[in-house]
């Protein structure tokens, strides 16, 4: 075995341990979300930033199932019912939250307390829901193809059923205690109502250049790398000493983990959160995002859930005819290009005629260079 | 036989079983190290599921199966890895939608060491010269020999010390046949004890130490390959010889 110092001496001087250089990616989502919060609403009126925050909920929604969908290959149609988890939890800690703190769902001072709770939420919703993936699926990944579709389109249903059956939203802030909390009040098949919309366009696209950039890190290193060979073969994937369970079940974690954020933005987005949206019409939105975008791909991703979202709105004027216009171009478009829009590739790796071995980009197909498997190696 | 090489890997009464169909009906054999050790037969015979036990592909319902003394019967496939057995899969089993090299880098997943990863990257790709042309390269869009020679590249990437082959020359041009079968002599020269699995007889005792002949789950015949080549019955049933 050798030691850390060992392990540190061998990093080469271009991938040595600079804390400036590894904030630059972060502070690049930063900038993004920035930019989008102060600009979107020059550029366009309120009724499309809420459809760009609509866009957001669905990035993250999409990139994350991407993990699951795109990079190993396993067919998961169960993403609304962590989106959904996602969602209750969320609103839960906010609303809850703010009763129990200040006794009113008002925030009491711009940027205070209501945004902490929303985030405290979010982390929460991140977390049950991460959980629940790995309720789900340890004993569902072993499972292949079509039986797995049908185990996750169950896990959604009993999502949604468990939701219905919760009890009546307690509005009172008197009421709330930790007796009355523990009997779920999250307002049954009616829908969790009063939610502070507080994630605004800047709070949304944070997240969702956050879980961009985690999912283009994931692909990049060697767990990406071993995600990606079991879409490609199993049998050889095992050949290669890859825990199959293992690497499935992570990415089934990270997938639902993300899954709950986009639930716990999509709740804060002034919408109120209904059973229903555990159910299979949202997940099959999702999937379809993934589908149209590229199995693999997280800029295809990105790119279809914007355009999937975008389309129904900029089609409204054709009234009844809207959804037939948009079924077919999805038909169209899988005629044209089955592999959706990137297939496995980058938006980037289109203008380029080949990969070249020796690219400076860190984020580009420098993962060629000749030492990959360097993030897993230096961990 | 007293200065026969140590045992690497040995089969014992080793039992398959598909349901009700007994694919493997209770062999024996011995891969010394440094050999290359090969098991011929027709389609059917349980050549390949004979590997699948032996990497932990498939569970054997009776027999033992020990690596350098130590039992791995009952160990998954991805552990057998760690013990220092590859596998190239029946059928080559690359992965089509990832580049060549990052096929190359999944054959070292398991391994950590940067420097000993790149030497034997470089070392694989002095061995197969056309696989270095094409590392860029989406490994779908290479031809059948090449995908070949990328499956063995990638199993030598986890630098084994036992390397498992399943028809190597599985649909491939009689030239490129030699060229592999040239490099499977290669690798065993560098040190790396090789059971071969092949249908082409011919090829197979050609380049193997020794060499067992299984038919419908049993070993009918077995000796140095020299003298299997040699038999009348092999001769009559896998050279086309009269």
């Amino acid at each position: 075995m050798k030691t850390l110092a060992q392990h540190i001496a061998e990093v080469s001087p271009s991938r040595a341990f600079r804390p400036a250089l590894m904030l630059v990616p972060w502070l690049a989502c930063l900038a993004v979300a920035l930019l989008i919060h102060y600009a979107a609403p020059m550029a366009v009126n309120d009724y499309w930033v809420n459809v760009m925050r609509r866009m957001g909920v669905f990035i993250v929604a999409a990139v994350s199932l991407n993990i699951v969908n795109g990079y190993t290959g396993q067919f998961s149609m169960g993403h609304a019912g962590f989106m959904a988890i996602g969602a209750y939890i969320g609103a839960a800690v906010t609303y809850y939250g703010s009763l129990l703190a200040h006794g009113s769902t008002n925030d009491p001072a711009f940027y205070t307390q209501g945004v902490l709770l929303m985030l405290a939420g979010i982390l929460a919703a991140g977390c049950v829901a991460a959980g629940a993936g790995l309720i789900v699926g340890l004993p569902s990944l072993r499972l292949h193809g079509d039986y797995l579709a049908i185990v996750t389109l169950g896990f959604g249903e009993i999502i949604r059923v468990l939701l219905e059956l919760t009890s009546t939203q307690i509005y009172d802030a008197k009421e709330v205690t930790l007796g009355a909390l523990a009997t779920f009040p999250l307002n049954g098949p009616v829908g969790f109502e009063r939610i502070p919309g507080y994630a605004s366009l800047f709070w949304i696209y944070l997240f969702a250049a956050i879980t961009c950039l985690i999912a283009f890190r994931v692909k990049m290193c060697s767990s990406g790398r071993a995600f990606l060979s079991i879409r490609e073969d199993e049998i050889a994937a095992r050949s290669m000493g890859i825990n199959l369970t293992k690497y499935k079940v992570r990415a089934f974690v990270l997938a639902a983990f993300f899954g709950g954020v986009a639930g716990a933005l999509y709740a804060h987005t002034g919408v109120n959160p209904s059973p229903t949206d555990a159910g299979f019409a949202r997940s099959f939105d999702i999937i379809i995002m993934v589908v149209l975008g590229g199995l693999g791909s997280i800029s295809g991703s990105v790119l279809a859930a914007i355009i999937l979202i975008a389309l129904p709105e900029a089609l409204r004027d054709l009234q009844q005819y809207r959804l037939i216009v948009y079924a077919l171009l999805l038909i169209g478009m899988m005629l044209l290009r089955p592999q959706g829009l990137f297939g496995v590739k980058e938006v980037w790796d289109l203008f380029r005629r080949k990969p070249q071995p020796k690219d400076k980009d860190p984020h580009g197909p420098a993962r060629f260079a000749s030492a990959a498997g360097t993030t897993g190696g230096a961990r | 036989m007293s200065d026969a090489p140590p045992v690497m890997l040995e089969v014992k009464d080793l039992q398959v079983a598909y349901g009700a169909i007994k694919a493997i009906r209770g062999i024996n054999l011995v891969v010394r190290i440094g050999q290359i050790v090969t098991l011929i037969g027709a389609n059917g015979a349980g050549k390949t599921t004979t590997l699948r036990a032996i990497s932990g592909m498939v569970r054997p319902s009776a027999g033992t199966i020990t690596l350098r003394g130590q039992p791995i019967g009952g160990l998954a496939s991805h552990q057998m890895v760690r013990l220092g057995m590859a596998h190239a899969p029946e059928g080559r089993g690359i992965f089509a939608n990832l580049s060549v090299e990052e096929n190359l880098d999944l054959g070292a997943y398991i391994r950590r060491d940067r420097a000993g990863i790149a030497a034997d990257k470089e070392r694989a790709l002095t061995l197969f010269p056309r696989i270095r042309e094409r590392l860029g390269q989406n490994a779908g869009t290479l031809s059948g020999g090449e995908q070949q020679m990328l499956a063995i590249a990638r199993a030598l990437m986890a630098r084994p010390t036992l390397l498992l082959l399943d028809e190597p020359s599985l649909g491939l041009a009689p030239q490129i046949v030699q060229t592999i079968f040239q490099i499977i002599r290669d690798i065993n020269a560098g040190g790396t004890t090789i059971l071969l699995v092949e249908q082409n007889a011919h090829m197979a005792l050609n380049v193997a130490h020794h060499a067992y002949v299984l038919e419908a789950g049993e070993i009918t015949m077995e000796g140095p390959a020299r003298e299997l080549a040699r038999s009348d019955e092999v001769r009559k049933a896998y050279l086309g010889g009269h």
